[in-house]
């Protein structure tokens, strides 16, 4: 119940998280870190206008996004070692909830006409070509050394124990590699500039342009939602065995990732568009690399 | 020459030795300042080789049409696109011939631009309405995949007519339109307004230390707001924070001198509305000093960090040949290598020693050091002027009635680059023609240059290291 009640409400506190620790790095007082849920609100009660070259993907694509990445989030654990539903092998349905999402707000991008969407568009897909193969591989890895089960059961098995190096070592790895995956799919600095007015520079926000209203709340709300599953990934994956403290454990490490990367975002520039895809492809390689730990161990350590 | 002052009119030469002139000029390596005709058809222009003026004047041709000058001199491709929407000339062989800002006549349907038919390209169009707030503008791209082909700019949206109100009524009670030609180059075109006054009523203006301490704390604050920009265009939050921060310190020195952040009516024709007393000069050096060190440190953080280099090298490359080619002024040229710098070759106050900085690199980092480099310069000459009273009155005269038949030129290095004013009244004393040059005028065509091959991701990075400004040019 808990973790329905939290898929449903604690989204949207991560970006006013977010730009609370900006505004304080930027020695501002910030805008409350309920901000998010205010404009929300805001715009659930706003007319839409609709481009006259869009077609009817524009209007369902951000209910088929939202569905999508709902489901999706009912799959990840949420500081417990159990998520809502789960089987053996839904990671492969999680992954492809998850690019459903994205595939459908790309045709809306493409959709709506404007050169601007069709850029950004191409930009996302651009990343999604390279991350995709990382978070299967890293998956692949997880399942070579235990055996097809959940994906919630998977994360539990494989989170970080201090008293075994491989497990450290795996961990470690995983968590950097899903944090590349967490500041790209949710279209933060260095990768993306959520507060760019500049269209010609955008990614996430280019896509959206047209949107306003109702449909504007879902995609804030989905958008904020798949940040909070790469966050959750990321911390039950660095939650140290299981006992009652676990989930407190779980909301101290969110709070950190939130904090950490709005001080990424303070003090660093954004990266050059080209060279983005370099970076893009680090997660590849580190899933390689934990890969090729897990088969070093399985087969006996050195 | 002295700056400002009267120039004497040279003797009118017919319209074929006119443009002969020109071309001979130009291949003695002299560069146009300004190409245009009056109204009792007649062609003036301006050249000058560093601190050498030569003005040319001649007939209309018969024919309404001449041979361009563009193709041999790119440097006028913008001035005869002037000339041609202004007074209907034609340059025969212009390579692009369209207008400026606003059609003659009525409404200029479908504006043309460059295009190509390859599939390979896509147009990216942006503007005039941005998401920003900034000037309107529209950008036309032509793209392959995420790299510019090519980019053509389209301005005129800014067009106020602010020409026409300058040649009307008495020319001494200008100066609130002065200000209002480019907003944020306010001092600058006052400052130069207020040369071309003093020059054609022949009173010697006072308070020429508090002017260029006006300009000087205009160009401080002007390439901080730059600087600070660049730094949100990269999404670098620190340096957009401290910088915009530290703006505010020193647009609120100018308002705690004239009340005015943007120092509007702090000049006046024959001198300036506000003085600085001793006591408040001494705050003042305090003040700034402080800030002048809190920029330095600001600039140097932001100007070393890794991240902000990786995007600030190497992009939107305007190289010294181009610069000079098409006589590109102001930072553009400085950021390029050349030491062009109105306050060397025509100093308003030439008791300053002053070298002017320059970058060799060309690039979106060069403009940048620049911008830090100029700035503190400026706070430099501020202490130097700020050091001795101010406040010595009168600060002002009222000028003297306008001489007839004279023509006035007026040049200052407002932030952007050189800002030209030039003047000429008729026999009775009213206003024949009052012209405007903006640096903006001729630097648009740098940041088109600059963009090619760049990823179009870039563009806003380029356009701001530019910071060129759109009501300057369209006027």
């Amino acid at each position: 119940m808990i973790p329905i009640v939290m898929i449903i409400f604690l989204p949207l506190l991560l970006p006013g998280i977010i730009n609370r620790s900006k505004a304080i790095m930027a020695g501002r007082k910030g805008q409350s870190i309920f901000q998010p849920y205010y404009h929300f609100a805001k715009l659930l009660g706003k007319d839409e206008v609709v481009s006259s070259t869009a077609g009817f993907i524009t209007r369902i694509a951000p209910l088929i996004a939202l569905a999508a990445t709902l489901v999706a989030a009912l799959f990840i654990p949420m500081g417990w070692q159990k998520s809502v539903l789960g089987f053996g092998g839904d990671f492969v349905l999680v992954l492809y909830l998850l690019a459903l999402a994205k595939g459908i707000m790309v045709l809306a991008a493409m959709d709506s006409g404007s050169s601007f969407e069709g850029m950004g568009a191409s930009r996302e897909l651009s990343f999604t070509a390279f991350l995709e193969p990382a978070f299967m591989l890293i998956l692949s890895a997880l399942i070579y050394n235990g055996s097809l089960q959940s994906l919630a059961s998977i994360i539990s098995w494989h989170s970080i124990n201090f008293h075994e190096v491989w497990s450290l070592i795996s961990a470690l790895l995983i968590a950097s590699a899903l944090y590349i995956m967490l500041l790209v799919e949710a279209a933060r600095v260095p990768f993306d500039d959520p507060n760019t007015h500049l269209e010609l520079t955008m990614i996430h926000e280019v896509m959206i342009l047209d949107y306003s209203g109702f449909s504007l709340a879902l995609i804030h709300y989905t958008a904020a939602l798949k940040m909070l599953i790469y966050c959750s990934l990321i911390s039950n994956l660095l939650i140290p065995g299981s006992f009652f403290w676990a989930p407190l454990i779980y909301f101290v490490l969110l709070f950190c990732q939130l904090v950490s990367i709005g001080l990424v975002e303070s003090l660093m520039a954004r990266f050059r568009m080209n060279r983005n895809l370099e970076l893009v492809l680090v997660p590849v390689s580190i899933s390689l690399l934990v890969m090729a730990a897990l088969i070093a161990r399985t087969l006996g350590g050195w | 020459m002295t700056n400002p002052s009267c120039l004497e009119l040279p003797a009118r030469l017919n319209s074929v030795a006119f443009f002969e002139q020109i071309r001979k000029l130009c291949q003695n390596g002299y560069s146009p300042m300004t190409l245009f005709g009056s109204k009792n058809r007649q062609l003036f222009c301006l050249l000058h080789q560093g601190a050498e003026l030569k003005l040319l004047n001649g007939d209309f041709p018969s024919t309404l049409s001449f041979p361009s000058l563009s193709p041999q001199f790119p440097s006028f491709q913008i001035l005869e696109r002037e000339l041609y929407e202004e007074q209907g000339l034609v340059p025969i062989g212009h390579p692009w011939l369209k207008p400026v800002r606003h059609p003659r006549g009525d409404i200029y349907e479908g504006y043309e631009f460059f295009a190509s038919q390859s599939s390979a390209l896509h147009e990216v169009g942006v503007g005039p309405v941005h998401a920003g707030v900034i000037e309107p503008g529209h950008f036309r791209f032509t793209c392959r995949g995420e790299i510019v082909e090519y980019l053509e700019i389209q301005l005129g949206y800014q067009h106020r007519g602010i020409i026409r109100i300058f040649e009307q009524d008495d020319i001494r009670d200008k100066v609130s339109l002065a200000e209002c030609i480019a907003g944020d180059t306010a001092i600058g075109h006052a400052l130069a307004y207020c040369g071309i006054v003093e020059a054609l009523t022949a009173t010697p203006p006072l308070g020429v230390r508090i002017r260029i301490i006006a300009l000087e704390l205009e160009r401080i604050a002007m390439h901080l707001a730059v600087l600070s920009a660049l730094a949100g265009d990269v999404a670098y939050l620190l340096g957009q924070n401290l910088l915009a921060a530290l703006r505010t310190e020193v647009i609120n020195t100018t308002l705690s001198i004239c009340g005015s952040r943007f120092g509007k009516r702090w000049l006046c024709p024959g001198g300036v509305n506000y003085g600085i007393p001793m006591a408040l000069a001494q705050g003042i050096v305090s003040n700034l000093k402080k800030t002048q060190n809190r920029i330095r440190l600001s600039c140097e953080a932001m100007l070393s960090e890794p991240s902000v280099l990786s995007r600030f090298d190497d992009t939107g490359k305007v190289t010294a040949p181009i610069a000079s080619e098409y006589g590109f002024t102001g930072i553009v040229a400085k950021a390029a290598g050349l030491k062009l710098d109105s306050r060397v070759d025509f100093p308003l106050y030439p008791q300053i020693d002053f070298i002017p900085c320059t970058e060799c690199s060309g690039d979106v980092y060069a403009r940048a050091q620049l911008r830090y480099l100029e700035i503190m310069q400026s706070f430099d000459i501020l202490f130097m002027l700020l050091k001795e009273p101010l406040d010595t009155k009168p600060l002002s005269q009222k000028p003297k009635e306008i001489k007839p038949d004279s023509l006035a030129i007026s040049i200052v290095e407002g932030y952007r680059g050189r800002i030209l004013h030039l003047a000429k009244t008729a026999g009775d004393g009213s206003t024949e023609f009052y012209r405007i040059v903006d640096p903006s005028l001729v630097n648009w065509q740098a940041l088109a240059i600059a963009v090619r091959g760049e990823g179009i991701s870039d563009f806003p990075l380029c356009n701001k290291s530019f910071d060129l400004s759109y009501c300057g040019s369209d006027l």
